[in-house]
């Protein structure tokens, strides 16, 4: 489903991808880990060209992201993304902030978003907050209505950028059952965390990032149970 | 006498006084025509002020990073230098003298002091929208909006918070500065004090006239906009 060769960023002279090549299938649930400062934030935001690489390649079900003539407005909305901060829209209320893209961009009348978006928002347990405004919620809840925002353009696949990271610890837990969720309902997602546990249940297949590279990709029973590179075994002893 | 009457006195005098100052000759005239001259010019010049702030400041924030606006940033750059480098009495006498030599003084004003303002206001407006979190521009682009309807839709919005009472303390100073008007022959609320003192040798009264009517114009508009602001900080509630 996307496909990415050989690719590289760099900002100001210092190299953050250092030639990132993978493949991501339909359905997979891919989580990125590593020590920050290893590439895996600027590498999610590449996949939807909030960054501009420097070189390589990235294809969406074929079409290419790095060729000018690609309407990246029109391909960005098949890739939903959630971000560490949240940036929900602080001026619109919580149903405005799901609805605006979908009548903006895809023209859904009125009714039908606003029915798509409590439909959405009961699935993660925040109907009763549907005229409030971001700043009357919590983190946790924040980040929810991050992810129902996403959903309401209906993606073909979900970004997350270390959306726990931000979090009260009490409040990973919804957010991390919310995401667990949609990985079960056959999401794609591509997740950059530090929570290992959801990596391992959630993921089935776990890219280990280091200095721009991917240094190790497997499923995640084989990649924590039995790392391969004095890196990773390091990463893990501090980490788990 | 008793303290009393010495009061009583006072005021009795200072009643008289009054009346030969600002009724004879309905000179009370010359203020209230002061007063509009103030309102229009400073009204004008807000005007013009706000569109070359928006258009300046709006060059400058799509010009980031963009080649072929490089010269246009170049231009902007520069007005904003020169019209802030220079005291607006000097602009305005420039004008005046120089670049509308047949123009009418209040037009003059106008244009003088909205072309000054614009360079203030160029830096308050993009000040304000730079203040905006880049996040919420990412938002909006992971969404699929176009640079333009993120910025329409989702950076101007809240920018907006920022702009709108920083306008307004400039209308505040604008209002205030226009009292120089009087350089290049405007009779506007400054001078027609002055007018009344030459007539009459008061300089007491019309003095106090002209600064409490400043005063409270001042004062009516922080009022107001203390409270649009708060209406404008709906949406930060908790």
């Amino acid at each position: 489903m996307i496909s990415v060769k050989n690719l590289r960023k760099s900002f100001h002279g210092t190299e953050v991808l250092k030639g990132i090549t993978t493949e991501i299938d339909r359905g997979d649930v891919v989580c990125i880990i590593g020590p920050s400062g290893s590439g895996k934030s600027t590498f999610l935001r590449c996949l939807n060209r909030l960054e501009t690489p420097d070189s390589g390649e990235i294809l969406l079900d074929g079409v290419d992201f790095m060729d000018r003539k690609t309407d990246l407005d029109r391909q960005r909305r098949k890739m939903g993304m959630v971000f560490q901060q949240f940036n929900l829209f602080p001026h619109m209320s919580i149903l405005k902030n799901l609805t605006v893209s979908p009548m903006m961009l895809k023209k859904t009348p009125q009714a039908e978003a606003e029915a798509k978006a409590m439909q959405l928002l009961e699935r993660v347990g925040l109907a009763d907050r549907a005229g409030d405004y971001p700043a009357q919620l919590s983190g946790g809840q924040k980040q929810r209505v991050a992810i129902v925002r996403a959903l309401c353009m209906e993606p073909e696949v979900m970004l997350f950028d270390e959306p726990t990271s931000a979090l009260d610890p009490e409040m990973v837990g919804e957010v991390l059952d919310v995401m667990r969720e949609l990985a079960e309902s056959g999401m794609t997602m591509v997740v950059v965390t530090h929570e290992m546990g959801f990596a391992r249940e959630v993921g089935n297949r776990v890219l280990f990032m280091d200095e721009g590279i991917i240094r190790e990709e497997n499923a995640p029973a084989e990649l924590f149970g039995n790392p391969q590179s004095e890196r990773l075994k390091t990463f893990l002893s501090k980490v788990l | 006498m008793t303290l009393f009457d010495s009061l009583a006195q006072f005021f009795a005098n200072w009643g008289a006084q009054l009346a030969s100052t600002f009724l004879e000759k309905q000179r009370y005239l010359m203020l209230v025509d002061g007063l509009r001259n103030t309102l229009v010019i400073t009204l004008g010049a807000l005007a013009i002020g706000v569109v070359i702030g928006a258009v300046i400041a709006i060059i400058k924030y799509c010009g980031e990073g963009s080649r072929w606006m490089k010269p246009l940033c170049f231009l902007c750059d520069l007005y904003t230098t020169v019209i802030r480098g220079i005291p607006v009495v000097v602009v305005l006498l420039i004008f005046y003298f120089l670049i509308l030599r047949s123009s009418d003084g209040i037009v003059v004003g106008i244009v003088t002091f909205g072309i000054n303002s614009g360079a203030y206001m160029a830096e308050l407006i993009r000040g304000g929208i730079n203040a905006v979190d880049n996040g919420q521009m990412e938002a909006g682009r992971s969404l699929g909006m176009s640079r333009f309807q993120a910025t329409v839709h989702v950076v101007l919005p809240q920018a907006m918070k920022n702009i709108l009472p920083a306008i307004g303390n400039e209308m505040i100073a604008l209002l205030k500065e226009t009292a120089v008007a009087g350089y290049v022959a405007v009779q506007d609320l400054t001078r027609a004090g002055n007018l009344i003192r030459n007539n009459t040798y008061d300089a007491f009264n019309p003095l106090m006239v002209v600064a409490l009517t400043y005063l409270l114009i001042v004062i009516l508009l922080t009022w107001a906009l203390g409270k649009f602001e708060r209406r404008l900080a709906k949406s930060d509630k908790r």
